[in-house]
């Protein structure tokens, strides 16, 4: 009995081990990329691909490289972003032209195509995003918490999604600034002659065509209707307001722009720290928010490194840092909800408007890009 | 046989092509270079003008380029180019031949080396330096205002056509220093000399020996700042933000910007128009040139 117990057991005992390399060898099927295991990191589309989180910061490791660019340090909190993934998993990040626009970026993808120092991951203003999944320089890919972005603010085949972003608002030095503007309808009076600039000329730089249109929405304008905006930049000039000067620290410093509109993020990480006296306020009369867009180039040289990029600003660490540095992370509403929400972050953001956040489509967009570009210099010039 | 007799005896027009070729040969590299950094993105930008996003032939581009406030973009772009090419560059002028024909040398080298600076000093910097000196609130209003007199209220803008045509005048003055102080140095102290033995006061003698002996150089210079000012982009962008319609400034909305999304073939055919403006004035140039220039020969 004994004997044939044992017998029966070893059975058993073999069954189950069997039975174990069995589910692991279904597991490896799809599992990380084992010797042998082809998985193409250029096209995995998510982190399953490669096993899970695990393999995927094995693979990006391995590559030890993520070439970025048009980060600048002090836009949102990208300095210490860089920073902390570098040291958190022990990779370089190349940081090429911080200070390049969008459509930089998309030039020099096509540029260095092939190259090992071509740009991985890229961070643009949505119609650029648009534009280059277009022309197929982006590769799909859906981050972990891809179901907390909402619908409106990503491409559903996952080629980009939004990630950052924020109001426009008012910042004003108020050590010399009488009477605090809440408003754009503030701003038309003459205690604010010579004092209003836009960061920026509206047919070039987003925020400065951002304010355009949230001086539309507070003249009865809409996301169809940009005019209203244009008209109000004109009284603007024309009451002697308006400085036609690029707003920038610098000419804060100087006394030339004591008013900037801008997007709130950047009126705290730009100007702020410099000026204690900065105030920023989202106007009570037009809200107009926009969030900068995420996206993969489809010929990344580091394809592993750029998906963990884009995990890591989509985890809750990588949502919180946009926070501190004071921009809104997409998925704000999830990290309130399960409160892994950094509370002082949250609470030291300038107050905005309260329910869902409404966005223009492309097509609005695009209209209102083309108006602009047409209306502008002689609404605000002469 | 010498070496030198096996040479003479090749045929003549294998030596002449020898010839040619080690003539040439000393301008492969410029040759290189012009291919690279002229021709090929000269092409590049003549087709892409024509060309739809979707690379299909088209005149789109060019109707955009030739229409609404691009039109305008092209005509303000030509008479600021020719405002601060022509003055600063009769200025300039004035300005080198009073240094050249003062006496102290040491003035003499401040001034070129001082223009040598000034003349590349461009961009965000500069049109940072103006706002911060004669802005609203810049460091020479205060000055004034404390005197009294607030220039701002008597009809100066900085941020305007004529503000920036000022701060332009600022690089272009010295430029034109630098280029004609050699043709003013190759106006012999001897003519003048003979033409007052003559009787010419100084007026005859810039009318008749100095303004015709310098004016193709003049001319040279003045072609020179005009296309500095056509292609000058940073400063007035930083100065205006758009309200005054510039040609380089649209480029760069199409090129390179945050905004525009996928037209940037509207930015070439901009920038072939600009092409075009240059090969025009290259034109009228020559025409001159050859006319001004005719006693010479």
């Amino acid at each position: 009995m004994k004997v044939r117990l044992r017998a029966a057991l070893a059975g058993v005992v073999a069954l189950a081990v069997g039975g174990a390399l069995a589910v692991g060898g279904a597991l490896t099927g799809f599992g990380p990329p084992s010797a042998g295991a082809a998985v193409n990191p250029s096209k995995a589309t998510s982190a399953a691909a490669f096993g899970g989180m695990a393999g995927l910061v094995k693979a990006a490791k391995k590559e030890g490289t993520l070439n970025v660019i048009a980060l600048p340090a002090d836009w949102a909190n990208y300095g210490t972003i860089i920073n902390d993934f570098e040291k958190k998993y022990g990779i370089t990040v190349n940081s090429e032209n911080p200070d390049g626009t969008s459509a930089q970026e998309v030039t020099t993808v096509s540029a260095e195509k092939g190259q090992s120092r071509a740009p991985d991951v890229l961070d643009l203003s949505t119609s650029f995003a648009v534009a280059a999944a277009a022309d197929g320089l982006l590769a799909p890919y859906k981050v972990a918490s891809w179901n907390e972005i909402p619908t409106a603010a990503k491409n559903l085949n996952g080629d980009w999604y939004d990630d950052y972003g924020g109001f426009v608002s008012i910042g004003y030095n108020s050590n010399v600034v009488k009477g605090a503007p809440t408003s754009f309808k503030d701003l038309l009076k003459p205690i604010y002659k010579d004092q209003v600039a836009l960061a920026g000329n509206p047919t070039l730089s987003g925020s400065a065509f951002a304010a355009v249109y949230a001086a539309a929405l507070a003249n009865g304008g809409s996301f169809g209707d940009i005019e209203p905006g244009i008209t109000y930049f004109h009284k603007l000039a024309a009451e002697g307001n308006f400085v036609p000067v690029t707003g920038s620290e610098s000419t804060v410093e100087s006394g030339q722009t004591p008013i900037v509109i801008w997007w709130d993020y950047l009126e705290e990480s730009q100007v702020a720290h410099q000026f204690p006296g900065w105030k920023v306020v989202i106007p009570s009369d037009g809200h107009y928010a926009a969030y900068y867009s995420q996206a993969i180039s489809a010929s990344a040289p580091h394809p592993a490194a750029a998906r963990l990029w884009e995990e890591y600003l989509y985890s809750t660490t990588g949502q919180n840092l946009w926070l501190q540095g004071s921009a809104r992370p997409i998925e704000l509403a999830s990290l309130v909800k399960d409160g892994t929400v950094d509370k002082k972050a949250y609470a030291a953001l300038p107050a905005g408007p309260k329910g869902t956040i409404t966005f223009p489509t492309v097509a609005q967009t695009t209209a209102a890009e083309n108006l602009v570009a047409q209306g502008w210099a002689s609404a605000i010039g002469g | 046989m010498s070496p030198v007799r096996a040479a003479d005896s090749q045929p003549l027009g294998r030596r002449r092509a020898r010839a040619a070729f080690r003539a040439g040969a000393g301008i492969l590299p410029f040759g290189i270079y012009i291919t690279v950094f002229l021709a090929v993105p000269a092409v590049a930008v003549m087709v892409g003008a024509f060309r739809s996003p979707s690379g299909h032939w088209t005149w789109q581009n060019i109707s955009i380029a030739t229409h609404g406030v691009y039109a305008h973009g092209f005509v303000m772009s030509i008479e600021l180019s020719l405002l601060t090419s022509v003055v600063p560059g009769v200025l300039g002028v004035v300005v080198a031949n009073a240094v050249l024909t003062s006496r102290g040398r040491v003035l003499r080298r401040i001034v070129s080396s001082a223009s040598g600076v000034f003349a590349q000093f461009g961009g965000v910097p500069l049109a940072f330096l103006f706002i911060a000196t004669l802005g609203t609130t810049g460091l020479v209003t205060d000055w004034m205002k404390a005197l009294g007199f607030d220039p701002w209220n008597h009809g100066f803008d900085l941020y305007t056509f004529f503000g920036v045509a000022l701060v332009y005048t600022y690089f272009q003055l010295p430029l034109m220093v630098l280029v004609i102080t050699p043709a003013l140095e190759g106006l012999r102290p001897a003519w003048r000399e003979a033409a007052s033995g003559l009787g010419a006061r100084s007026w005859g003698y810039w009318r008749h020996v100095g303004g015709p002996v310098l004016f193709p150089s003049f001319l040279g210079g003045v072609l020179l700042l005009f296309a500095t000012s056509l292609s000058a982009y940073a400063t007035a962008e930083v100065l205006t933000s758009g309200s005054i319609p510039l040609t380089s400034i649209q480029i760069g909305s199409f090129l390179n910007g945050n905004v525009i999304a996928g037209q940037q073939n509207v930015g070439k055919a901009l920038g072939l128009g600009l092409m075009v403006v240059i090969a025009v004035v290259m034109v009228l140039y020559g025409m001159v040139q050859r006319r001004a220039s005719r006693w010479s020969r």
